[in-house]
């Protein structure tokens, strides 16, 4: 099973994926033989202890060192905001997530991780946040790779997704931004830095609701920098106690951030920062200008919704939300133009801040989506997570530039593909060695054959020379031999009728190793031709050409040969 | 499969392994021990080392005056010091593929491989060997570059001067190898050839083999390599420890089933137990500290050090050593201990879960917030105002012939109340102090060496049963000065095949099969017949193709249709290719059944005769002739094709095709 995550739109048993598809009755350990999680983002690893623990599953859950650090305390994180905020019930609790988080097996980046005897996992670097990966999953020689979320383009503290050619037979990548070609990220982060400037100097507040790990440590790094170069005193706070915590992490796996960051961390670690400050929920009434990250990302609950509250009905103020929001969700609302929005208890609050989107999420755009599949060249093509028109038009992009099948199931659709995988076997090295030999000068219009026996035992496929199957196998070989008589017109003696034979067949057969030998026979590669007297006709000779079924080519078409006779020779 | 062995240092190898199409190197550890017979670098002026007596030959001849020194007893170079070189002319290094490194250790020698000898291939390794191996190297590199020595001796190497030179420079191997050390830019030159690996990533050369490296438990990022074809699997064990310090524990299950597990990098001190040894550093330390004295640590920046300053945290509250300053002072302290608390990935269990909290695995973390540990580039500078003492300093370099512990030992090698506490076990201390003699400081030997001993590698072996084992000489016989101790050897059977310096070994190892891939239209089209119960075959005709080192079969051609056309057709044409065979034949032919078959198949007149050894089927009006044996079958007949191709197929049918 490839994640585990959870609408954020939601409130009620759609916010979980519906995992009788898998099975109605019957433990999903016996269906699953392991859960991969691609990165610590909730609508990818949300469901895991409600999957694991509610559901039950016992099987083990693979993901990267620092998504298993940082996963359960997001899930916590979430778990309150629905228990203890809006007061749900059936929901998992924190005993849960803990013994959710045991099942879970560590995986580094191009370790190759042994499922069980056939399965292997191997995870590559997905920028997107810390601790994104792609993984390619392998049976013999059939492989998927699925990418989960990535960026191919690094940013200020992440590198790049890559992946080398492996050829799978299928890629299921992520299509967030299926249409879009960003502009140049350089460009994005000075309007995100010009927007943030204006507001504060005529005194407005700038709301940007971020989710506590990721994009929140690429725009602090952005501001801290402005900061500084601008020598600008507005506040900067950042909300929850996650924040310290999670700049922690950032610090501990250096790792997995970019070459820059990781170059330099000894000098200066860039997630110290001097103008980021811890937010106290009593700040947001300060007057005067302030920058504020607040959690979650979507405005969908939490402090980032409380603070939109307090805010909203002021001009002056901005609100940027820098990522993608799910439908449902107060972000999603406010971003697709509604500026009057229905709260709980029939309130309706009107938003007057300025409303700005800045496309910091770091999805691949359809350019990095294409550069991925030219990397990793898979047979087809599955899109995923993403929207169904907008994919569309990616599936007809793939189609045409790289002649593979795309495909966009909806929910519970399935896909069903072929593929023709080759079977390995062993080749005796003594036959292998014969055949490179001989095979030196490749003929293009008389491919060499290579003949052997496949000997099948069990699951163990070697192919050997014929004698040696005969020889393992206990087996004596029977010979089976011919032996033909050409009559031919000819008065002159034996020893002439077999010059003549040699010289015919030597002046025709001129790839072949045609030998007149001591004892009065002639040789054509194996074959053996002797010539005896007519018994009855001295005018006749009676040529007898011998052969093993081996030769059978060969020994038939010299008797054809013979038989029409000798050319007349020269006086 | 060849092996050829560069290096004649067991714990810092360098071997060359052959294998299919490949040449890897397996690690290029640089045996530093040579600058034993050197004189101290000091990072202050030394009177007491600038006048020490020049050492001349007994005819009087004066030509070494300039080049040789004495100090109670034992003679010195004195000059720039020079490290021992794995061979460079047993085998053309630009022949080499690849370089697989062991652990930070073993790749001292990298800069010399890499930028001298025309190699062009690629170095792996994981990332902590990388980073810390960098660090190794840049303060050695520092440390030789900061005290720029005028002097290069060379004439005592010659080989008639240096037999008549004292002991052990009498005895110092292969001195016209020796070089002086590498600078930074070739270091960088030669770290940008590494590229990086995690453990049991599959790293394919060639498509020919495939190298894996595996955690060895002995040091941050240090690893095993298993080197495997589809039939064959070499293991490369090197410096492995089964100890719980601060690395990811070693992998052994992987090191199963190898046709030959070439072993090298064991314990130095196999009679020293690591856990004893660092329970008497720590009392000794104390008992310094508390009578008033110092100690001093000679180390390297790396490893072993994290596992002290681990002990020490929890130690010194206990000792009551809470107020005495802990100085950590080298170019690359700062670095090294940051480094450390960044490689989660690869620490063992206990370590890694602190990250999870999130917390810094080592605990050196805290003892540099509380103040209690301070680390400094060098003596100059910031240490020289914070400077207090009775004090504990660690620093390199374990050599006692370079660093800054150069300093600190004619510092404080007058006083009996001071201590110095040997720990890396690479260097004898006895030689290394040999330059500062007479001492009145306390010496301690407490060598920490975690390697696998004896006992630990027979029951390794025993777990993973390798067909062979290849190891250098110093380990199939007790050590020289314990020659009565049998157990400190390797005992295995078969015996290990040994190695030493410069020899090159040809690996027991009979490669029988490739792995070639049937293609699935060819898979198609066989035909198995089951021979024995659960046995059967195929006979398989195809087309061979290779490609990168891997081999693909296809299916034959079809037969090109002879165009009908007017085109005279050649002679030639017709002529079979007779390197098409027909399969073998087997089994064997009922006469009974094979006449009756005739009849049924219009033949008449048939006549069968006994012979010695068989029958003879007489087919009197076709004048044809059928001797049937029980390993033979002979039709003699006229030269009438039809009826032979007729007699040929009902021959066929009796018998099984190979």
């Amino acid at each position: 099973m490839l994640d585990c995550g959870m609408h954020m739109g939601f409130n009620d048993d759609r916010r979980f994926p519906d995992f009788s598809y898998i099975t109605q009755n019957g433990r999903l350990t016996d269906f699953l033989d392991c859960v991969i999680i691609s990165h610590f983002h909730l609508d990818h690893c949300g469901a895991l202890p409600y999957f694991s623990e509610m559901v039950g599953y016992d099987g083990p859950i693979y993901m990267t060192p620092p998504t298993q650090a940082i996963c359960p305390i997001l899930l916590e994180d979430y778990r309150k905001i629905a228990v203890d905020k809006k007061g749900e019930a059936n929901f998992f609790t924190s005993q849960m997530i803990k013994d959710c988080m045991k099942k879970v097996v560590a995986v580094h980046l191009h370790q190759t991780v042994q499922v069980d005897d056939e399965l292997e996992i191997k995870a590559y670097y997905a920028g997107h946040v810390l601790g994104a990966a792609m993984f390619q999953i392998k049976v013999g020689s059939e492989s998927v790779v699925y990418t989960g979320d990535y960026n191919m383009t690094p940013d200020r503290h992440l590198g790049a997704a890559w992946i080398d050619r492996c050829r799978p037979n299928l890629l299921i990548t992520e299509s967030t931004y299926a249409t879009t070609i960003r502009d140049s990220k350089r460009c994005r982060e000075r309007d995100f830095l010009k927007k943030v400037h204006e507001t504060v100097e005529r005194g407005g507040k700038v709301l940007i609701p971020v989710f506590a790990l990721g994009r929140a440590q690429e725009l602090c790094i952005l501001l801290e920098t402005f900061w500084e170069r601008m020598n600008l005193k507005a506040p900067i706070y950042f909300s929850t106690g996650l924040t310290e915590k999670a700049n922690h992490y950032y610090k501990l796996f250096i790792t997995w951030t970019n070459q820059k960051i990781r170059k330099t961390f000894v000098q200066r670690n860039m997630f110290e920062f001097k103008h980021i400050k811890a937010f106290d929920r009593a700040f947001a009434d300060n007057p005067g200008p302030m920058v504020v990250f607040a959690t979650p990302g979507m405005l969908h609950a939490g402090q980032s919704l409380q603070i939109f509250r307090k805010w909203a009905g002021n001009e002056k103020n901005m609100v940027i939300m820098p990522g993608y929001c799910v439908q449902g969700t107060v972000g999603h609302k406010i971003l697709s133009g509604q500026r009057k929005l229905e709260m709980e208890g029939r309130q309706v609050l009107e938003v007057k801040m300025q409303v700005e989107y800045m496309s910091f999420s770091a999805h691949a755009d359809a350019k990095g989506i294409m550069q991925l599949i030219g990397q990793a060249e898979p047979e087809h093509v599955l899109l995923v997570h993403g929207e169904a028109k907008k994919m569309e038009f990616l599936k007809q992009k793939i189609e045409q530039e790289f002649r593979v099948n795309c495909y966009m199931p909806a929910n519970g659709e399935t896909v069903t593909l072929p593929t023709s995988p080759s079977i390995p076997v062993g080749i005796s090295l003594g036959l292998l060695k014969r055949e490179m030999a001989q095979g030196l000068l490749p003929d293009a219009k008389k491919p060499r054959l290579l003949q052997g026996t496949l000997i099948m035992k069990d699951s163990n496929f070697r192919l050997v020379s014929s004698e040696q199957a005969l020889k393992e196998l206990g087996l004596a070989e029977h010979q089976l031999r011919f032996t033909c008589r050409v009559h031919l017109h000819d008065a002159r003696k034996e020893q002439e009728t077999v010059m003549r034979v040699y010289s015919h067949l030597k002046s025709i057969l001129k790839d072949h190793c045609v030998q007149h030998l001591p004892d009065g026979s002639v040789t054509v590669e194996s074959i053996l031709i002797q010539a005896a007297a007519h018994s009855e006709d001295p005018g006749t000779k009676v040529l007898l050409v011998s052969w093993t079924y081996q030769d059978e080519e060969l020994g038939s078409y010299l008797t054809s040969l013979l038989k029409k006779g000798l050319p007349q020779a020269p006086s | 499969m060849k092996l050829y062995c560069l290096s004649g240092h067991p714990t810092l190898p360098c071997n060359v392994l052959k294998f299919k199409s490949t040449t890897i190197m397996l690690d290029c550890g640089l045996d530093m021990t040579s600058t034993l017979n050197f004189l101290p670098l000091p990072l202050v002026q030394s009177p007491r080392l600038s006048n020490l007596p020049s050492w001349s030959l007994k005819d009087g001849n004066a030509f070494l005056d300039k080049e040789l020194k004495e100090c109670s007893g034992h003679v010195f170079v004195d000059s720039v010091p020079e490290f021992c070189l794995p061979e460079t002319e047993l085998i053309d290094l630009s022949t080499v593929d690849v370089i697989l490194i062991s652990n930070y250790h073993c790749m001292m020698a990298l800069p010399y491989i890499t930028e001298h000898t025309g190699f062009t291939g690629t170095v792996y390794a994981t990332e902590p060997t990388l980073q810390i191996g960098r660090l190794l190297m840049e303060e050695l590199v520092n440390f030789i570059e900061r005290v720029p020595k005028a002097q290069s001796a060379s004439f005592w190497k010659n080989k008639d001067v240096q037999r008549l030179l004292p002991s052990p420079l009498k005895d110092a191997v292969e001195v016209s190898t020796w070089r002086r050390c590498y600078s930074m830019q070739e270091v960088n030159s030669a770290l940008s050839k590494i590229q990086l690996v995690g453990y049991s990533q599959k790293i394919e050369l060639f498509g020919a083999v495939q190298v894996t490296p595996l955690s060895s438990g002995y040091a941050l990022g240090s690893s095993n390599w298993v080197i495997q074809s589809h039939y064959e699997k070499v293991s490369y064990v090197s410096g492995s420890s089964l100890l719980t310090t601060h690395p990811q524990p070693m992998d052994q299950a992987s090191l199963k089933n190898s046709d030959v597990l070439i072993l090298t990098g064991l314990t130095q001190i196999p009679t020293a137990n690591p856990d004893g040894m660092v329970g008497e550093f720590c009392s000794n330390l104390a008992l310094t500290v508390r009578n008033g004295g110092n100690v001093l640590v000679p180390c390297y920046p790396s490893g072993v050090i994290y596992d002290l300053l681990e002990c020490l945290y929890q130690y010194i509250d206990s000792a009551g050593l809470s107020n005495v300053p802990f100085y950590f002072i080298s170019p690359v302290a700062n670095s090294s201990l940051e480094f450390s608390q960044i490689f989660a990935e690869w620490l063992c269990h206990n370590k890694q879960t602190k990250v999870y909290l999130p917390e810094p695995p080592f605990p050196h973390a805290e003892l540099i917030q509380t103040n209690k540990l301070k680390h400094y580039p060098s003596i100059h500078g910031d240490f020289s105002n914070d400077f207090r003492q009775p004090c504990v300093v660690f620093t390199g370099h374990p050599s006692l012939r370079f660093g800054d512990v150069v300093h600190f030992l004619e510092l404080w090698g007058k006083s009996s109340l001071n201590t110095v506490i040997f720990t890396e076990p690479d260097f004898s201390y006895l030689e290394a102090l040999a330059p500062y003699q007479p001492l009145a400081m306390k010496c301690i030997y407490c060598p920490i060496d975690t390697r696998l001993n004896f006992i630990q590698v027979s029951n390794l072996l025993k777990e993973v049963q390798p067909l062979h084992v290849v190891c250098p000489e110093q380990y199939t016989q007790p050590p020289p000065t314990q020659s009565h101790r049998m157990d400190l050897m390797i005992d295995c059977q078969p015996p290990a095949m040994s190695y030493h310096r410069a020899e090159v070994l040809a690996l027991p190892f009979k490669r029988r099969y490739e792995k070639i891939e049937i293609m699935p239209e060819l898979a198609d089209s066989l035909v198995p017949i089951e021979i024995k119960p659960g046995i059967s075959l195929a006979t398989v005709s195809a087309v061979l193709h290779t490609k990168d080192n891997k081999h693909v079969l296809q299916p034959p051609p079809r037969p090109t249709q002879p165009t009908s056309g007017k085109k005279r057709k050649r002679v030639s044409d017709d002529i079979p290719d007779c390197k098409v065979l027909k399969p073998l034949l087997s089994g064997s032919i009922p006469v009974e059944q094979f006449v009756q078959t005739l009849e049924k198949h219009g033949f008449s007149d048939i006549k069968v005769e006994d012979t010695a050894k068989g029958h003879i089927v007489l087919l009197q009006e076709a004048e044809t002739l059928i001797q049937i044996e029980e390993d033979s079958t002979h039709i003699i007949c006229d030269s009438d094709e039809m009826l032979r191709v007729r007699l040929r197929d009902l021959v066929l049918k009796f018998l099984q095709k190979f």
